[in-house]
């Protein structure tokens, strides 16, 4: 149905070329026998794959080229290696109006609690502001790497980015009117040095938890039009 | 502002905290005018229930007028007079549109302890533990209501807060465990516990057709109550076998359906029930289901058992054997108090009802603790209480 080739050409020569260089990043990181170095090797592995092939397993995956794309976000992030996190919800709103406020980056930080702001920089790339432990920040730049208006969006953080991560949001309609089931993964770099052990923190113990509360507001907000609370109520003596 | 504040098993007080204040636009602030205390704020008292924390507004039978509303509140203005159902729903959800109030999948902040327990979470609940959401409750002076422009109903200035206090729960409770027997013409109807909720469930049992409502207690001025208010025969079983009698006044065929509004912490004189005092006492069971089951023992072939008492956590020696042999239907639940709010405050309305008839206390809320262990200990013969956070004239 598909050419295999579903990268365009200057994207294959820069994914080819950002990919060596995070090869040998990563090398080097696993001369410390960091896992963060393995997870840039394999990352930048990909890349290199992908710009010589002009095949990325990422963008096939997510369902770049093809109408009845698959949801799997099995990145090249990190290969099997990273931690993969899947939730998924039933939304009683349209398919159409949850994609268009999720796509309004700047409004995420409304219901995903560990994100300070959002800044589109263009169409398809964006600046992310994170609470970090003990009052500090992370930052990252991010790109869209998949979208169907409606129905998807993938992305991964962008080549020197403090955080490695990708991850898709997906819109279906849900059976019986229903509403949406949204369904998102997110992959990031296991805990390792300083950058992994941050991003370990942001994302908690339980990572699937932290996504299904923020999925949880998600969907409260665009039901109800707020986020239930008790923040602020009274209470005696403790 | 004052408030019923909870501190420990057995420790309930009446402090100072500070007033409410709206949180959310669709939020409301209720100057609250008559609250009272329910037979499921005594599981609070005793330590039955987990997540309570010392320092929490108790109370989730309340009403009063409306003194603030959020910006995206609609439907309230300032000075309606309202009745507030005691389990909280946002009514954009799947349950709330099927009209499955308490199962409100938005308005527990802290679904996630209840889903731990119970794979799921319900709606929150005032003043009813953290798992059910941690709000403050409305035995106060003034109460915050989220998502006030679904729950609170209008009332009319010529109805007595007495008369309507009840639609904010038990009336409901009891009208719902009632519905949930699908009685037919000539069904005779049992109900363990005459309780306020019970009182209710009998009461409404008779006006959805029940041709005889058979009411178990061991408390004589509760099972008085239960015959002279709404007809009801009755078993002490303190002097009877409930089974044997049960068969006996059915012809041998049991009741046709039992509602249980005992709940988790039936006390009984069957061995069973001092098997579980002890294995709850030694914290090695969570509930005491022996009213259930008896329910479950009597109740005839095919039919239901409704459950309106609560229950907690994992129930000890179920007879599910004798559930399932005789094909018996299980219908539970915190009650989905919106659905029931109109129709019964038309009944109210009408004269056919008044639920009023319950109240045995009348107390300035000073007298909360006081009463929390009146009515926990079934002193003077303590039915239900209502008490007045304004220190208005009590009657």
């Amino acid at each position: 149905m598909t050419s295999d080739i579903n990268v365009a050409g200057v994207e294959r020569w820069a994914s080819a070329l950002g990919g060596a260089a995070l090869a040998a990043y990563g090398i080097r990181q696993l001369k410390d026998r960091s896992p963060s170095g393995a997870a840039l090797t394999a990352a930048g592995t990909a890349l290199i794959y992908r710009g010589a092939t002009g095949h990325c397993p990422m963008y096939s995956a997510a369902g770049i080229n093809t109408a009845d794309s698959r949801d799997d976000t099995r990145t090249a992030l990190s290969g099997a290696r990273g931690v993969n996190v899947q939730e998924t919800v039933t939304i009683s709103r349209p398919a159409d109006e949850l994609y268009r406020f999720w796509r309004s980056f700047e409004l995420l930080p409304s219901f995903m609690h560990h994100l300070v702001s959002v800044e589109q920089l263009d169409q398809c790339r964006s600046h992310w502001v994170a609470k970090a432990p003990a009052g500090r920040t992370i930052e990252w730049n991010a790109e869209i790497i998949n979208e169907i208006p409606g129905e998807l969006i993938g992305w991964r953080t962008l080549d020197g980015s403090e955080v490695v991560s990708a991850g898709s949001v997906r819109f279906k309609p849900a059976p019986g009117g229903r509403g949406t089931e949204v369904r998102v993964r997110l992959q990031y770099d296991p805990p390792g040095g300083k950058l992994g052990s941050t991003i370990a923190w942001m994302f908690g113990e339980e990572p699937s938890q932290t996504i299904r509360e923020d999925l949880r507001r998600f969907k409260r907000l665009m039901e109800t039009g707020e986020i239930p609370t008790t923040d602020g109520q009274p209470r005696g003596n403790r | 502002m004052k408030a019923v504040v909870w501190h420990g098993t057995n420790d309930v007080r009446v402090e100072r905290v500070p007033d409410p204040t709206i949180l959310n636009p669709r939020d409301a602030i209720i100057r609250v005018t008559t609250t009272a205390i329910c037979g499921s704020d005594l599981h609070l008292l005793d330590g039955f229930i987990p997540t309570m924390k010392a320092g929490d507004i108790l109370g989730h039978e309340f009403m009063g007028e409306v003194v603030d509303v959020g910006t995206e509140n609609t439907r309230l203005k300032v000075g309606d007079r309202v009745v507030v159902p005691f389990t909280i729903a946002c009514g954009r959800c799947f349950f709330c549109e099927r009209q499955l109030w308490s199962l409100c999948d938005n308005s527990n902040p802290n679904a996630w302890m209840a889903e731990k327990l119970y794979g799921f979470s319900g709606s929150g609940l005032f003043g009813y533990s953290h798992m059910m959401g941690g709000y403050a409750g409305g035995q106060a002076q003034f109460v915050r209501v989220p998502f006030a422009d679904v729950g609170p109903i209008k009332i009319s200035d010529g109805l007595t807060d007495e008369q309507v206090l009840f639609l904010s729960d038990i009336f409901p409770t009891g009208y719902m465990a009632a519905e949930n027997c699908n009685i037919n013409p000539g069904d005779t109807i049992a109900v363990w516990g005459c309780g306020p909720v019970g009182q209710m469930a009998i009461k409404s049992a008779f006006l959805l057709g029940a041709e005889r409502v058979i009411a178990i207690d061991d408390v004589p001025e509760r099972l008085k109550m239960a015959q002279e208010q709404s007809g009801a025969e009755t078993v002490n079983f303190d002097d009877e076998q409930v089974f044997d009698r049960l068969k006996d006044l059915t012809g041998g065929m049991g009741p046709d359906a039992c509602i249980d509004a005992v709940g988790l912490e039936a006390h009984g004189h069957t061995l069973d029930s001092y098997y579980d005092k002890v294995k709850t006492a030694t914290m090695m069971a969570t509930d005491r289901p022996n009213a259930l089951r008896q329910a479950i023992h009597a109740c005839r072939k095919g039919g239901v058992v409704s459950i309106p008492g609560v229950y907690g956590g994992f129930l000890d020696k179920m007879p599910f054997g004798a559930a399932f042999a005789k094909g018996l239907t299980f219908k539970m639940g915190q009650t989905h108090v919106m659905k029931y709010m109109q129709p019964l405050l038309d009944l109210v309305q009408e004269g056919a009802v008044d639920p009023s008839f319950v109240i045995t206390h009348r107390l300035p809320i000073d007298q909360a603790p006081e009463a929390y262990k009146t009515f926990r200990d079934k002193k003077n013969e303590c039915i239900k209480v209502i008490l007045k956070p304004h220190g208005e004239t009590v009657h």
